[in-house]
């Protein structure tokens, strides 16, 4: 699921259950979710075959 | 200089000699709470008679010759997050007002084995979910230095209570800093040991997963006995911490992320608590962290899905019975994908990678402890270089990367702002006991700048 279409059917949630408080925070954790997808390390499907970090670290000679 | 202001080491080599009696030091905390509280609200529960009943005790017992060791006798408070039989574990929230402790916390029972005298429960953000100690059922706690701001917290109400004379140590919780933001914004030490290395069993979790208990103290040495206490290792008195040569110290700094978004006035202090190292031989490089900038997308999602987790069934029964900005940010954790709670698990393990790579041919890292002096209560942001940030942003940005990665991690004062208010430097990595020495060694530095 893309964050807008989260985003949005988070929001519609918060508002049918009648808690408009959430909805500045409900932004503010898709920005947080958008930074954590946009993540350098992340493992994508058509990407690099994943390793796990300790293997990096091997990998740097340590 | 009162009873009710030394360190413990101090105490411990004075107590049942020249008039020095558990009792008198315990009465004179009681009286410090009763002068202060009122004003500063750092305690919840104030447990007078048994104090003092303890305290006795503790006095027959050191003149038999029964002496169990550096703590015995000593006032120290529990922030009111771990049980105490007998006593309500209130979390700060009146979800749990009807609680009553039937046993003790492993770490409570450790350190009644030591013979420690317990005063009371320290107020806290309500579930240890806030850095400012504003959002609790019992109202919010004030900063002994300027009560229109914040002490920091979670544990805000330990680090008042230590740095005030209220009790002489305490037991605090850190799950993104909440033991470290109060002990640097408050001016005393706070350790965060490796995470599952003293028990939080009768702990009130908010993250299990990040979840650590340890002590706040006067000195590096307070922290140390309380830390070993707390694991059960009971230090006689006069035992000593040794510390680590500051010459032959190698500190890595992650300058980038850690030295920016800082307030100009903390930021030269810390500058020159750097030099101070520097100028005693300490060996102070750069290190990268490459995904510093993830830490905080990392961290918050997974502590809002745990603590969602944890508070499910209550925040459908009792919602009315949280202080508002908790219960939002709880229901906010309702709505994280389990796709992004995976993700942050990842980059945990990628955080926890590149924390030992910048270790790697160095004794710690070190960093601030909190990059802004203590807030003012109700401030939802403040101004650092950079521009204007959240006040919640700036006080977990420098403490919660150690939660994700497990590493241990310890603020220590090193100065004050120009109105006074504490700033804390940290240093992180090591296995505690080597970050104690570490620390121990850094402390008499600063004591002697």
């Amino acid at each position: 699921m893309t964050v807008d279409r989260w985003l949005e059917a988070a929001r519609a949630d918060a508002e049918r259950r009648g808690r408009p408080e959430l909805l500045p925070l409900l932004d503010g954790l898709a920005g947080a979710t958008r930074a954590l997808r946009a993540a350098a390390w992340l493992d994508k499907a058509d990407g690099p075959t994943p390793r796990p970090p300790a293997a990096d670290a091997e990998a740097d000679g340590r | 200089m009162t009873l009710a202001d030394r360190t413990i080491a101090a105490l411990a080599g004075d107590i049942g000699r020249a008039g020095v009696t558990s009792e008198r030091i315990t009465e004179a905390c009681l009286q410090r709470i009763v002068d202060l509280n009122p004003r500063l609200n750092a305690f919840i529960t104030v447990l007078a008679d048994a104090a003092l009943a303890a305290a006795r005790q503790a006095d027959h017992e050191i003149a038999a010759g029964r002496r169990r060791g550096a703590l015995h006798g000593i006032p120290l408070s529990l922030k009111d997050l771990l049980d105490l039989a007998g006593t309500a574990t209130t979390a700060g929230s009146r979800v749990r007002a009807d609680h009553r402790a039937t046993r003790d916390a492993v770490v409570t029972a450790h350190l009644k084995e030591a013979g420690a005298v317990i005063v009371g429960k320290t107020n806290l953000h309500e579930f240890a979910f806030g850095t400012t100690t504003e959002d609790s059922a019992f109202g919010p706690a004030r900063h002994p230095l300027d009560d229109t701001r914040s002490p920091g917290g979670s544990s805000g109400g330990s680090a008042i209570a230590v740095r005030t004379g209220m009790c002489i140590g305490t037991v605090g919780t850190d799950t993104g800093g909440s033991i470290r933001i109060p002990a640097a914004a408050c001016g005393i030490v706070g350790l965060k040991p490796a995470w599952g290395e003293v028990s939080d069993d009768g702990v009130v979790p908010l993250s299990a997963q990040l979840d650590h208990v340890g002590p706040l103290a006067r000195s590096v040495t307070d922290a140390w006995l309380l830390y070993e206490s707390m694991l059960g290792r009971h230090q006689a008195p006069g035992a000593r911490l040794e510390a680590a040569p500051a010459s032959t110290l190698r500190l890595g700094l992650p300058r980038t992320y850690y030295m920016a978004r800082l307030d100009p006035e903390v930021g030269r202090v810390l500058e020159a608590a750097l030099a101070t190292l520097r100028k005693a031989g300490v060996a102070i490089d750069d290190v990268p962290l490459p995904s510093a900038g993830d830490i905080a997308p990392v961290y918050l999602h997974l502590v809002l899905s745990d603590a969602a987790a944890y508070h499910a069934d209550t925040l459908e029964r009792r919602p009315g019975d949280y202080t508002p900005n908790v219960r939002h940010r709880l229901e906010l954790g309702r709505y994280v994908l389990a796709e992004d709670y995976v993700r942050a698990l990842r980059g945990r393990a990628v955080l926890r990678a590149e924390v030992n790579r910048a270790l790697d041919g160095r004794h710690a890292l070190v960093l601030p402890a909190l990059g802004i002096p203590a807030p003012p209560l109700g401030a939802a942001t403040v101004d650092v270089e950079g521009g204007p940030e959240p006040v919640r942003n700036l006080m977990l940005r420098c403490t919660q990367l150690f939660n994700l990665t497990s590493h241990p991690a310890i603020t220590i004062p090193c100065g004050a702002t120009s109105s006074g208010l504490p700033v804390g430097l940290q240093l992180a990595g090591p296995p505690t006991r080597d970050l104690l020495a570490i620390a121990h060694g850094v402390e008499a530095l600063f004591a002697h700048a």
